[in-house]
């Protein structure tokens, strides 16, 4: 592999996931992020990986869990009504703390919508999309550099809280090209699941060290029984209907994210220091966004950015300090006002919060969101 | 040189616009140092048969907004092209024009190079198929005169893209792009 590449957002997903470790994809390709799967299908075999194309999302989610389950790092990549299919199985994984890494490319909703053109409508989705409570770790690149290096990331974050990640890209960056320099990676940088440190017989599969809440997991066929079980279960991972151990796996599930909270969230500023107005924006419209606030600061509009790299968890404490100094929040969405919900939420009415609001399937123009910040200035 | 510098090429699907731009974006990314790239192309539907589109920007600072706004350099391969692209361009700018399949163009602010693209591809090379090569070979010495680019980069990214059998041909389609630039003048 060359060391500087010229290559889609796809493309460096794809790559990025063999780089992490990733040695299993199973999915089912689906415009704008077949590319991922086409890359993988080529490249796993040629590492001692496997490729299976299942019949269809719901398949495919599930071939991941199982993959994970045998001791491979795996991957599935989707859009659209593909994202719906995964949501049933994405709950098994989070239910029986599985690590996957789920990518996808935003494009317009609901049902098929517009397979090729941006959107950024699944925010909410990623992390709602599967009933039950359970945390959340999403990222969102915004360069193929970015999506390079977030898919190392996200492989490390789901094998070291045992659990699903998200990556959510969207049509624009899944297809323009960029330089992406692949810095080595040495094995100190990769994370690998924590395996059981007792003989067979003594393994309790959920029994999580109340240091970080998180149970080793062992590998199906290296001779430690393991009971899978979407049911809430107990520490042996049988279902339960006992209070006690209800209350212990839900709590334990929400509390392994939560107290990791600061290692996990990650966010850029630009300009924030003297802001009065500030525009926050995710993926490629974080890119519309920048270039906007680039263009207010010129001509003397005292604008700042802050791009939220983790959708969630969100950075809200982060945005919370910024807005006791902020008169404005602009929020630009190719929705109709998702994380917008989620900045009002954090700000508590500290600033006031605008949201923008695109859904014809384009990207926003730098000059579109400098209009509102003019407005607001 | 230019901060930000953008190129688009325009035709019909077919024409191979999406290739010869992921060729300047592959020359400038790999083969110059100190260049931000972004290389992206109409994507779907549109794609596909009638208008196609592709875009390359080039700048020394990192790009934020990745799609042209208004391109310093238009390739325009068709007349629908011209029609709907060439108010894009960037007053000053430079737009070549290919002489057999755009036969008239709207007045803009801009230097016209009016070349014969696509029949040096077919009457001088024999292959339409290099038609997007020859542009790639008119765009490179734009890009030599502006400083962006060296003409070797750009030849070495598109041996570094065909097929071996083809490699001949591209690289002469190329040398011809580059001297009917080169040897123009511009309206």
């Amino acid at each position: 592999m060359p060391e500087v590449a010229f290559w889609q957002g796809n493309e460096a997903i794809a790559y990025g996931a063999l780089a992490a470790g990733c040695r299993f994809f199973g999915g089912y390709p689906i415009t704008p992020s077949s590319e991922i799967a086409e890359i993988m299908a080529e490249e796993l075999p040629k590492v001692n990986g496997r490729f299976i194309q299942m019949e269809d999302e719901i398949a495919g989610m599930a071939a991941v869990i199982g993959a994970s389950i045998a001791g491979l790092k795996s991957l599935t990549a989707t859009s659209g009504p593909g994202f719906s299919l995964k949501q049933e199985n994405l709950g098994l994984a989070y239910m029986a703390e599985i690590p996957v890494v789920l990518v996808d490319v935003m494009r317009g909703g609901p049902s098929t919508g517009l397979p090729t053109k941006i959107a950024q409508q699944d925010v909410m989705q990623a992390r709602w999309g599967t009933h039950g409570d359970h945390g959340t770790i999403c990222y969102s690149p915004a360069s193929v550099q970015e999506c390079y290096d977030i898919t190392v990331k996200a492989f490390n974050a789901a094998e070291r809280y045992r659990q699903p990640v998200l990556i959510l890209s969207d049509e624009v960056l899944g297809h323009m090209r960029e330089k992406v320099v692949m810095k080595k990676l040495d094995p100190t940088q990769l994370v690998n699941r924590k395996r059981p440190n007792v003989v067979p017989e003594k393994f309790i599969p959920y029994l999580a060290d109340p240091k970080d809440d998180l149970p080793c997991m062992a590998s199906f066929g290296d001779g430690y029984r393991w009971h899978v079980t979407g049911l809430t279960h107990n520490d042996w991972g049988f279902p339960t209907n006992n209070p006690e151990e209800i209350e212990k796996k839900m709590k334990r599930l929400m509390r392994k994210i939560d107290r990791f909270r600061d290692d996990i969230v990650e966010y850029e500023t630009a300009f924030t220091d003297d802001a009065e107005i500030l525009v926050l924006a995710y993926g490629s419209v974080a890119r519309s966004s920048l270039s906007a606030v680039n263009e207010a600061r010129s001509r003397g509009i005292k604008a700042g950015f802050f791009r939220p790299v983790t959708l969630w968890p969100f950075p809200d404490k982060e945005v919370e300090k910024l807005a006791r100094k902020i008169k404005t929040i602009i929020v630009p969405e190719l929705n109709c006002g998702q994380m917008v919900l989620e900045v009002e939420r954090a700000v508590h009415g500290r600033s006031k919060v605008v949201a923008q609001s695109l859904v014809d399937g384009e990207l926003f123009k730098p000059d579109q969101i400098f209009k509102v910040i003019e407005e607001v200035a | 040189m230019a901060g930000r510098y953008e190129i688009r090429y325009a035709g019909s699907g077919g024409q191979g616009v999406i290739l010869a731009a992921v060729i300047t974006g592959r020359a400038a990314a790999i083969y110059e140092d100190g260049l931000y790239v972004v290389q992206s192309q109409a994507y779907g539907p549109e794609a596909r048969g009638g208008k196609s589109k592709a875009e390359v920007i080039l700048s020394t600072e990192p790009i934020d907004y990745p799609k042209a706004m208004k391109p310093n350099l238009q390739v325009i391969l068709t007349q629908q092209a011209a029609e709907e692209y060439v108010v894009d361009t960037l007053p000053g700018g430079r737009i070549i024009y290919d002489d057999f399949f755009v036969t008239s163009f709207p007045r803009v602010d801009a230097n016209i190079y009016y070349l014969p693209i696509v029949r040096t591809a077919r009457e001088k090379l024999g292959r339409d198929i290099v038609t997007n090569m020859v542009a790639v070979g008119a765009v490179a010495r734009v890009l030599e005169l502006e400083k962006m680019a060296k003409p070797e980069s750009l030849k070495k990214a598109i041996l570094a893209s065909v097929p071996e059998a083809s490699k001949k041909l591209n690289a002469q389609a190329f040398e011809e792009g580059f001297l009917l630039f080169k040897n123009s003048v511009h309206r």
